[in-house]
């Protein structure tokens, strides 16, 4: 990701667009905004890498950023879909996992790679309320594409936890 | 590109009619799973599956530039024009069926987006690359199923080895190297390259579920890659394709 210090209003704005199904952290913080460009003419190139390739929410971010930067005054914003490198979990900022902790969706431990064999063991994911490592996978699918399901054996909440990817 | 475009998009069409058919397929079982977390567990894989069937067609439709859109090869494509395998279209039958078609294939969809990831052409690898990490998670839980309902109770053992016994015959079918593979060499894969791996793989499965494995020189079906398929595809397509076929200019 390229973050040059003079496109940091439009950085700016981006920050304003949520995940609307995360709707605690941004699509920056989230790691989906691969590059921001600006052609002579004043044109916006946006580079936004989709989480998961069926994620319904893809449409709805691409849109809520075109609209967030057109009534910012960028008229003429051209959003790509970036899929090569593919999105990953790591790509998630400091910040974005913090407020993802804060809001009850435990987040990705480890890097992505370290899942890349079946039957990798789960790794120790720490409950968002009581923050006790004494958790249980329930189910590695969740109420979206990107969580897992899992249970705090000691304040007994389940949570999501945001799954490596 | 030294490959015809008209063969990357006819290869396109055969993942994409894999994907979206098993996809359709699972979705069948929304609101009918044994437990909630494994209706949405079966939802999300039917999501993914969808997910990559869009790319698939998005790719197809570009590829052959003569107007189509990923719509219409989805909904506007009768049966005989579908390459998927047969092993998709089958019904979803008891849980257990359902998970044993469900880890045949995710099996070799993860061997197979393993070696596509390398693929030279840029719109197969990007796409190959992304769904391997999903495909990950879909083949730990079909494969978590095979042990759990094999090393589980009398009945779940001969109802899952039944269910393997049954789809078996359906598995050649997925290492079959037809023409359009030879044609498109160095771009994709030859699927009997890593029929091995995914033998290796069916053998360290079965053998923690304590399943016998069927004789991999058994008779296989075939046919689906070449339009030639089950009578159960007309009927997942009439009820996919039923509304933008009665309606034509339907918008969401
Ligand atoms: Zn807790």
């Amino acid at each position: 990701m390229v973050r040059n210090p003079e496109d940091s209003d439009v950085w700016n704005i981006l920050e304003s667009v949520l995940d609307p199904e995360v709707p605690a952290v941004s699509i920056v913080e989230l790691g989906m905004v691969r590059f921001v460009e600006r052609a002579p003419g004043g044109n916006l190139r946006v580079g936004i890498s989709p989480t998961y390739t069926g994620c319904p929410a893809t449409d709805v971010i691409v849109r809520s950023a075109r609209e967030a930067l057109e009534g910012a005054g960028f008229a003429h914003t051209e959003i790509q879909t970036v899929l090569s490198p593919p999105w990953t979990t790591d790509w998630i900022t400091e910040e974005g996992r913090a407020k993802l902790e804060a809001y009850g969706i435990a987040p990705p431990v480890g890097s992505s790679a370290d899942k890349r064999s079946l039957f990798a063991p789960s790794p120790a994911v720490r409950c968002p309320r009581c923050k006790s490592l004494h958790t249980t996978r329930v189910s590695n699918f969740g109420s979206t594409a990107c969580k897992a399901l899992f249970q705090c054996d000691d304040c007994r909440e389940p949570f999501d936890y945001f799954k490596c990817l | 590109m030294k490959w015809a475009t008209c063969d990357l998009a006819d290869y396109a069409l055969r993942k994409a009619d894999d994907t979206l058919v098993l996809g359709q397929r699972l979705s069948e079982w929304c609101g009918h799973g044994p437990v909630l977390e494994q209706d949405i567990a079966l939802t999300n894989v039917a999501l993914d599956l969808i997910g990559q069937a869009r790319g698939y067609y998005q790719m197809a439709a570009a590829w052959r530039a003569d107007g189509s859109t990923e719509d219409d090869l989805a909904y506007r494509r009768d049966a005989h024009l579908y390459g998927n395998h047969l092993l998709v279209e089958l019904p979803n039958g008891h849980w257990g069926d359902t998970l044993a078609r469900q880890f045949f294939f995710d099996a070799y969809n993860f061997f197979l987006l393993e070696q596509l990831s390398k693929s030279p052409v840029p719109e197969l690898s990007a796409l190959a690359q992304k769904a391997y990490k999903e495909v990950s998670y879909h083949a730990q839980f079909s494969a978590e199923w095979i042990i759990r309902l094999g090393d589980g109770t009398d009945e779940s053992h001969t109802k899952i080895q039944q269910s393997v016994n049954r789809l078996w015959a359906y598995t050649g079918e997925l290492f079959e190297d037809t023409d359009l593979d030879r044609k498109l060499d160095g771009a994709v894969p030859l699927p009997s390259t890593f029929r091995a791996d995914w033998l290796q793989k069916m053998r360290e499965v079965f053998a923690l579920a304590t399943l016998e494995l069927p004789d991999p020189n058994a008779y296989m079906q075939k046919g689906g890659l070449h339009g030639r398929h089950t009578e159960h595809l007309g009927y997942i397509l009439a009820e996919m394709q039923y509304l933008p076929r009665a309606y034509p200019d339907a918008k969401w």
